[in-house]
């Protein structure tokens, strides 16, 4: 039997996308978000505006989902399913890192925390799945607006509070930022959400590409950023492994 | 110097893995490969022991190469294992006689009704600590006695062995036909009903009664012991452990202290008390069984409660009714309302285990109203599995007279966060995860090593256990009361169904 068919894979990444939201996303949009050359892009979102499932605005250029589509309805990935999957994960990299874990999905222009793992050192601690955490304050929330144009659009077209004196606020300057986590593939942030607090984190794809979640580990800044003010190497490659290692699981099957 | 691993074998029921554990009790590798399962008729589960063999001649190696360890750098070896399958062999060739008979088969049912009735059957549960049914071994070892020709009269020249499937490995490790070594551990012995118990040795009055030839049984030691050193597979490494999967699980979480107690919830749950070192009768419907045995150390009793249907009934909720498309989806759908609207599932699928053990009983719904929807359905299935663990904790605590300050889980569903939480609501207690999932092969590897002195003693072993996630009890004590107590009547409209 052959295997997965990649452009069929990344063609149903593109519905998602325009799924969400608004819904209308011009193209360089689409190919940013999903980490794609915007030529393979272009012949994608092209196919399925041939079969329908994509309609292109005659005036902006923007796509958006086709008549076609409305009555398949939407589909998702269920949060519970997402902890079931990263769970082992999960907790490989709280053991690794030494450090708090904890994945995220959006939710109303927040982090949606799904699953948490304590740090391994047996001080108290509180479970905080179902929390809602600040997007552009957290690294979670910087991986979750990095791939997804039409989310980092409407953050910064809202207030952008400040929580401690290192919090972006700056529209100009968070856009800039999410562009080197796209660069880069990771997100960091010190100190811009809770004084002494620093996290790392990474996205967690779907087949396709899409990303769905984040996961990442926060703890200590002198810990996480040892010794300079850039994060510890091998907590940046820890958190990576995690996240690939999970995508990689919602590849296999499902 | 290089890094030094324990080696874990997991011979499961569906699967055998190899893992690897550094120092800390951290997981360096995995390998796994799933073996057949047998079903020749209705009620009959078999399994070829040859293929699990073959099964642990590649994950072995391949465990050693993804971690990029030579069996140089293995310390030692700990063996856990699916319990009570029993498998029977030639120690001349090394062929097994016929497939292994697995825990879940029930083709002794009319032989176990006969033993019943035989003078004699009044002592088993005293000298075993178990009851007499058809999940245990001894009936399955007598059945191919019976069935299969010529067997006895091999049993009794002392051509043909027979073992639970660590003894199998074992036997295989050590060498097979060419010098290998014939024993099991006591926490193994502990559930063939044929083992005293009290003085952890094969009892004359239990092998008469079953019809056992003694001279077919591999010798008794305890869990963590050196039984040898591999010949086969990757030689050179010594076998320091061997433990039933689930006093494993024990062992894995470190539930040392009298009183502590894990449970494992997975396609079904087994949930375990340490009881220390006196050996407890239950009077609710428990088994008594062993926990674990450090070589020269006294025996560790347990009570053990098991639930026959718990992650089950969400593949059933999945499969059979289709209302959901993965089991994780069911707390999705059972956070759609915020109580099960009067409504209550018991899974007596085929009968209910602790603390109840009533075959005639079967499953049922009840409070079903035109108000409920298929959201307090999956509210009905995560709490059927929280009430049935309040009901074997009760037993458990009635039984030791003590009570359990937290429980401890692991297994597939503690991925789901509403059953723990009703897990913690309706036992009014904490419920904790530790940060490794694999228990089974942790508490493996814990006891090997533990034999060999890479770990100096249990409060070493006690350090590695981190948590990973707790859960505390919210519930309001009235609701709780009034919600078990309607609980308590729907498991009584299962009783004596079938006629
Ligand atoms: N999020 C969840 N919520 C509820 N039930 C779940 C969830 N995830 C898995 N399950 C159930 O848990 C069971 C799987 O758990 P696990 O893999 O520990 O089971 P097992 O087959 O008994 O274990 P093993 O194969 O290791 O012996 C399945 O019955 C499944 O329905």
């Amino acid at each position: 039997m052959p295997g997965p068919i990649q452009s069929i894979e990344r063609a149903a990444a593109i519905l998602r996308l325009l799924a969400r939201g608004s819904g209308r996303l011009g193209l360089g949009d689409v190919a940013a978000s999903l980490d794609l050359p915007k030529g393979t892009t272009h012949g994608i979102l092209r196919t399925l505006q041939g079969v329908g499932f994509v309609e292109q605005d005659h005036t902006s250029g923007h796509y958006r989902l086709g008549a076609a589509l409305l009555h398949l309805g939407t589909s998702y990935l269920d949060a519970n399913e997402l902890r079931s999957r990263a769970i082992n994960w999960a907790d490989t990299l709280a053991a690794r890192s030494g450090e708090a874990v904890r994945i995220g999905t959006p939710l109303d222009g927040s982090v949606l925390v799904v699953h948490h793992v304590f740090r391994p050192d047996d001080t108290p601690q509180i479970l905080d799945v179902g929390s809602l955490l600040p997007m552009h304050a957290t690294a979670l929330g910087k991986v979750l607006l990095a791939y997804d144009a039409e989310l980092a659009a409407r953050i910064r077209r809202a207030e952008l509070t400040s929580l401690t004196r290192r919090t972006i606020v700056e529209p100009a300057a968070l856009a800039r930022v999410l562009g080197q986590v796209r660069t880069a593939g990771w997100a960091s942030e010190a100190e811009e959400c809770m004084p002494g607090e620093a996290s790392i984190a990474a996205p967690i794809r779907a087949p396709g590409g899409l990303v769905v979640a984040a996961i990442g580990i926060s703890g200590p800044v002198d810990r996480i950023c040892a010794p300079s003010s850039t994060p510890a190497p091998e907590l940046v490659r820890d958190v990576h492994d995690a996240a690939r290692a999970v995508s990689r699981d919602l590849m296999t099957d499902g | 110097m290089a890094q030094r691993y324990v080696m874990a074998i997991d011979q499961g029921t569906t699967s055998t893995r190899c893992i690897l554990f550094d120092q800390r009790g951290r997981l360096v590798s995995v390998a796994q490969r799933e073996h057949q399962q047998y079903f020749p008729r209705p009620g009959w589960v078999e399994q070829d022991a040859v293929e699990i063999w073959r099964n642990v001649d590649r994950v072995v190696p391949r465990a050693l190469r993804d971690a990029g360890a030579s069996a140089a750098d293995v310390v030692a070896l700990g063996i856990a294992n699916q319990r009570e399958t029993a498998v029977v062999w030639d120690r001349h060739t090394g062929v097994p006689i016929g497939r292994a008979i697995v825990w879940q088969d029930i083709r002794t049912e009319n032989l176990v009704r006969e033993l019943e009735r035989a003078p004699g059957s009044e002592r088993i549960r005293e000298r075993s600590g178990l009851p007499l049914a058809t999940y245990f071994t001894a009936p399955r070892l007598r059945w191919m006695l019976d069935a299969i020709p010529g067997m006895r009269e091999r049993a009794e020249r002392g051509d043909v062995l027979f073992g639970t499937m660590e003894t199998w490995l074992i036997w295989n490790l050590t060498g097979g036909v060419d010098g290998g070594v014939h024993a099991t551990d006591v926490t193994n012995a502990s559930r063939t009903l044929l083992m005293n118990l009290a003085t952890l040795s094969w009892d004359d009055d239990l092998l008469a009664f079953f019809g056992i030839p003694r001279q077919m049984l591999p010798q008794i030691r305890p869990s963590t012991d050196i039984f040898g050193e591999t010949r086969r597979v990757v030689p050179g490494i010594k076998i320091a452990a061997a433990l039933g999967d689930q006093h494993a699980a024990l062992f894995g979480q470190t539930c040392f202290a009298r009183g502590e107690t894990k449970c494992t919830y997975g396609t079904g749950s087994f949930l375990l008390m340490n009881t220390g070192t006196t050996l407890v009768r239950s009077t609710h419907g428990l088994l008594t069984t062993i926990g674990y045995q450090v070589a020269g150390e006294r025996v560790v009793y347990a009570l053990e409660g098991s639930i026959a249907v718990t992650g089950s009934l969400v593949q059933w909720f999945r499969d059979s009714l289709g209302l959901i498309n993965s089991a994780p989806e069911i707390e999705t759908l059972a956070r759609t309302v915020d109580d099960n609207g009067g409504c209550y599932i018991v899974p007596a699928f085929s009968g209910l285990f602790a603390p109840h053990w009533r075959s005639e009983a079967r499953g049922i719904i009840a409070g079903l109203t035109s108000y409920i929807t298929k959201g307090h359905l999956a509210r009905a299935v995560l709490e059927s599995t929280a009430w049935q663990t309040r009901e074997v904790v009760d037993a458990m605590n009635a039984d030791a007279g003590l009570r359990s300050a937290t429980l401890k889980v692991d297994g597939g569903m503690t991925a789901d966060h509403l059953l723990m939480q009703l897990i913690a609501d309706v036992l009014d207690v904490p419920v904790m995860r530790p940060m490794v999932a694999e228990t089974v092969s942790l508490g493996a590897a814990y006891a090997a090593g533990l034999a060999v002195g890479y770990w100096p003693d249990l409060e070493g072993l006690r350090r590695n256990w981190h948590l990973a996630a707790r859960w505390m009890p919210q519930m309001d004590p009235t609701h709780r009361d009034t919600e078990y107590a309607n609980w308590q009547r729907a498991v009584k409209l299962t009783f004596d169904w079938v006629q």
